[in-house]
């Protein structure tokens, strides 16, 4: 318990002044750090050939955005294609097939990390490093730029109001300006370090292929064993603090050569929250409403603990498989000795609140209800949520919720003095509704095709695996019920489409709303105005992300996990 | 591509801009990083570097962070492995605890282990016949070891109080009392036993 509490504590204290740095390294002019790196930025716009002064609107900053993505995906398509033939492959490892690559290639491009396939064995260096590790770096920062460029917009700088310019136009920004320090200042240099700490504790860092042993029981029928290394730390380390959770190894950080010691496992699990959670102090320092960012970080420590609570709970009850056979203690099943029940449950959770999606444990064989927490983590998503997305996620809600209360105390509904009209509210019900009906529209037709659905558990799991699966990947999340066998053409092609919606969609339309807003003409903000700052506010927004959650999810809960859970206890 | 519009202003949002920034960032973000880490990394800490092997009388005899099998009396045995602990096909059981696979699993394996080493199902530590997450975890609980210890010191002929006392030297306990649970090393305690000594 105390090691919880610990991480908690830890991990809190080091986002508030990570927050700090990281706002003002997007604060005007040159930001922090720039001694440093300005430098090394300025090579890059020239190699780029953009001048990152240069102001875009929010549709041009969008379309900077989705082309360099689509960029970035044509090239790790084609690496994971081609990478029998290519170098850098010293186990000697296959192309993938075409609906594999293509869903890898989309799942890490969003930011999810879902992983249809095994990394040790089906990736070779070359696409582990140049595909797999440039996406975990460079979706976070596209994260965390679009964030910025819709705070920016909307709230401004040091409170005040943004107010439209001459031609109408609003400028949000510069993409290129924004994701090359998100880059350089904040994603690398966090990423190295905690590399280093992980390398220190036994993640292995090789070019070299893997070594073959003999093992020592010659009775064991086991005559050699062959050990993967690769370039692993980096890897994990980006993996961790880039909201990624794509493990080297297939069974991700709970494989002791990906996460070897409790210390690695702190390290690893503090990272796991440290920047989205950074990014919410961030918003405070970046605009001037501090109030604001600690009203947010008030209800997201309220979910994020009473979740993990359930979860932690849940797994130090039995496994019901082993009553009576067993001596009593908690469900380890599919859980390492060195971690236990406890940080294992909390890995789960948290990686699920972040959209992170790494695991060092299997959440397939947590107790029903213990995996019943990360399924509601996905559905909510805006516990921290992933870099720049989750806050940008809490914004609709927050957006809901004013327009809500406004109505309530017979307003005309407003948020930082900005009109909120037919057109906002219809972006964030598009944003927000089509979460629920394409997982449920999925899931819905996938259980209806029993030859589909690829289940490795039978009865009311069964239906768990497959709503767990497309909830993952349209929160961009990663994990899974992983006993689903998923890499067929039809969980390929079907993930890949959710995760595509489940990302560019929630940063396109809040964008389009915030520019909108901006267009407008404010209205100071008086005595009448809804403050949006206060306990109350916070209150209102967590009740109306519980009612969405609920009204959304509650009957495939009751269906999946609950009817397992009660189905156990009889 | 310039929208029509605004002319200019869009300039950076161009196809030429994408293309540029995506090899831009490749090369950083998938080369040099991971290069300049793995670098460092590899000069720093060598020996984990690696994989943590276990060289002895210069054969690799195995690996700190990788489980292995074992059947024969006189070692202490692992944790049940879905991946029967081969490091390439690495992997959990994902058995949910209503599939009655996983139940009937956990009922042979305590009925073997129970014969084995002479006690009760209901004695048997749920670490022993719980499959990891990993499918090589290296490690068993020491109430695992010692629940094997009359077992091993019978299989040696050697007095229990020896095989108790090696249990004790190799039983790591939390980090700083807080991180993490109390373990035993399975390969290393065995290669203990041997009479091998253990050499980074």
């Amino acid at each position: 318990m105390n090691e919880v509490i610990i991480i908690y504590a830890v991990t809190l204290l080091l986002a508030w002044p990570l927050g700090k740095y990281i706002a003002a390294v997007f604060s005007d002019g040159a930001g922090a750090g720039s001694r440093i790196f300005l430098p090394f930025e300025n090579t890059i716009y020239s190699l780029l050939g953009v001048n990152p002064s240069e102001p875009m609107s929010w549709q041009g900053y969008g379309k900077a955005l989705l082309k360099l993505h689509l960029v970035l995906a044509l090239i790790v398509f084609g690496l994971l294609m081609a990478q029998g033939i290519l170098f850098l492959n010293p186990d000697n490892i296959d192309g993938m097939s075409w609906d594999l690559a293509l869903h890898t290639a989309v799942s890490f491009l969003t930011n999810t990390n879902q992983q249809h396939y095994s990394g040790q064995a089906q990736l070779s260096y070359l696409a582990h490093t140049f595909g797999i590790v440039t996406l975990q770096v460079v979706t976070p920062a596209a994260g965390m730029a679009a964030l910025v460029a819709i705070v920016r917009t909307l709230l401004g700088r040091s409170g005040k109001n943004v107010q439209p310019s001459a031609g109408g136009t609003v400028s949000v920004g510069n993409f290129y300006e924004d994701i090359t320090r998100a880059i350089v200042r904040v994603m690398l240099p966090v990423a190295t370090a905690v590399a280093l700490v992980l390398a220190s504790q036994g993640v292995p860092n090789s070019y070299e292929g893997a070594r073959t042993i003999t093992p020592l029981d010659q009775t064991a029928e086991m005559n050699e064993q062959n050990i993967p290394i690769g370039p692993v730390a980096p890897m994990v380390a980006i993996k961790q603090v880039g909201t990624n959770g794509g493990g080297w190894y297939g069974p991700n950080s709970s494989v002791p050569l990906e996460n070897p010691t409790p210390v690695s496992n702190f390290v690893q699990t503090v990272s796991i929250v440290l920047i989205p959670a950074a990014l919410v102090f961030a918003l405070g320092f970046l605009t001037g409403r501090r109030r604001l960012a600690q009203v947010i970080m008030g209800v997201m420590v309220v979910m994020s603990v009473s979740l993990t609570s359930v979860a932690i709970w849940s797994e130090n009850q039995p496994n019901a498989a082993f009553s009576g056979l067993a001596a009593d203690g908690p469900n380890l099943e599919g859980k390492e000795v060195r971690f236990g029940a406890t940080a294992t449950a909390l890995w789960g959770s948290w990686t699920t609140q972040t959209s992170n999606g790494s695991v060092n444990g299997m959440h397939d064989s947590f107790n029903p209800i213990g995996g019943m927490v990360p399924m509601v983590d996905m559905f909510i998503n805006v516990t921290f949520g992933g870099i720049g997305v989750g806050l940008i996620g809490y914004f609709l809600f927050l957006l809901l919720a004013a327009f809500l209360g406004s109505l309530m105390i017979g307003r005309a509904p407003e948020i930082a003095g900005k009109p909120l009209e037919t057109k906002e509210i219809k972006l964030v019900c598009i944003a927000l509704l089509i979460q629920p009906m394409l997982i449920l529209g999925f899931s819905a037709v996938t259980v209806a095709f029993p030859a589909l659905t690829g289940n490795s558990n039978p009865g009311f799991h069964g239906i768990s695996q497959v709503i767990y699966e497309y909830t993952s990947a349209f929160a961009n999340n990663g994990s899974g019920f992983e006993g689903l066998n998923d890499d067929s053409i039809w969980w390929n092609v079907t993930c890949a489409v959710n995760l595509a919606l489940g990302r560019f969609i929630p940063i396109l339309a809040p964008l389009a709303i915030v520019a909108s807003l901006a267009a407008k003409r404010s209205a100071p903000e008086g005595r009448g105005s809804l403050g949006i700052d206060t306990a109350t506010f916070g209150l209102m927004t967590l009740a109306v992300i519980v009612m969405f959650t609920l009204l959304s999810f509650m009957p495939v809960l009751i269906l999946g996990p609950i009817a397992e859970a009660l189905a156990l206890m009889s | 591509m310039a929208d029509s519009n605004t002319g200019s202003v869009y300039r950076s949002a161009s196809w030429l801009s994408a293309a540029r920034a995506a090899l831009v960032f490749v090369l950083l973000c998938g080369g040099l990083y991971p290069f300049l880490v793995t670098t460092v990394g590899g000069m720093l800490f060598p020996h984990q570097a690696t994989g943590s092997l276990i060289v002895i009388d210069d054969d690799i005899v195995g690996s700190e962070l990788v489980g292995q099998r074992f059947k024969a009396a006189k070692y202490f045995h692992g944790r049940p492995s879905a991946a029967d602990y081969d490091p390439f096909s690495v992997g959990g059981s994902n058995y949910a605890a209503s599939n009655p696979d996983l139940r009937a699993r956990v009922a042979e394996d305590a009925r073997d282990i129970a014969d084995r080493e002479g006690v009760e199902v209901e004695s048997v530590p749920v670490d022993l016949l719980a499959a990891s997450g990993s499918g090589i975890d290296p490690h068993i609980s020491p109430e695992s070891a010692q629940l094997q210890a009359m077992r091993v010191a019978t299989a040696r002929d050697i007095p229990v109080s020896n095989v108790n006392d090696l249990i004790a030297q190799y039983t790591e306990g939390p980090t700083m009392g807080i991180f993490g649970q109390p373990r035993v090393n399975v390969l290393r305690i065995n290669l203990a036993l041997d009479g091998k000594e253990f050499l980074d």
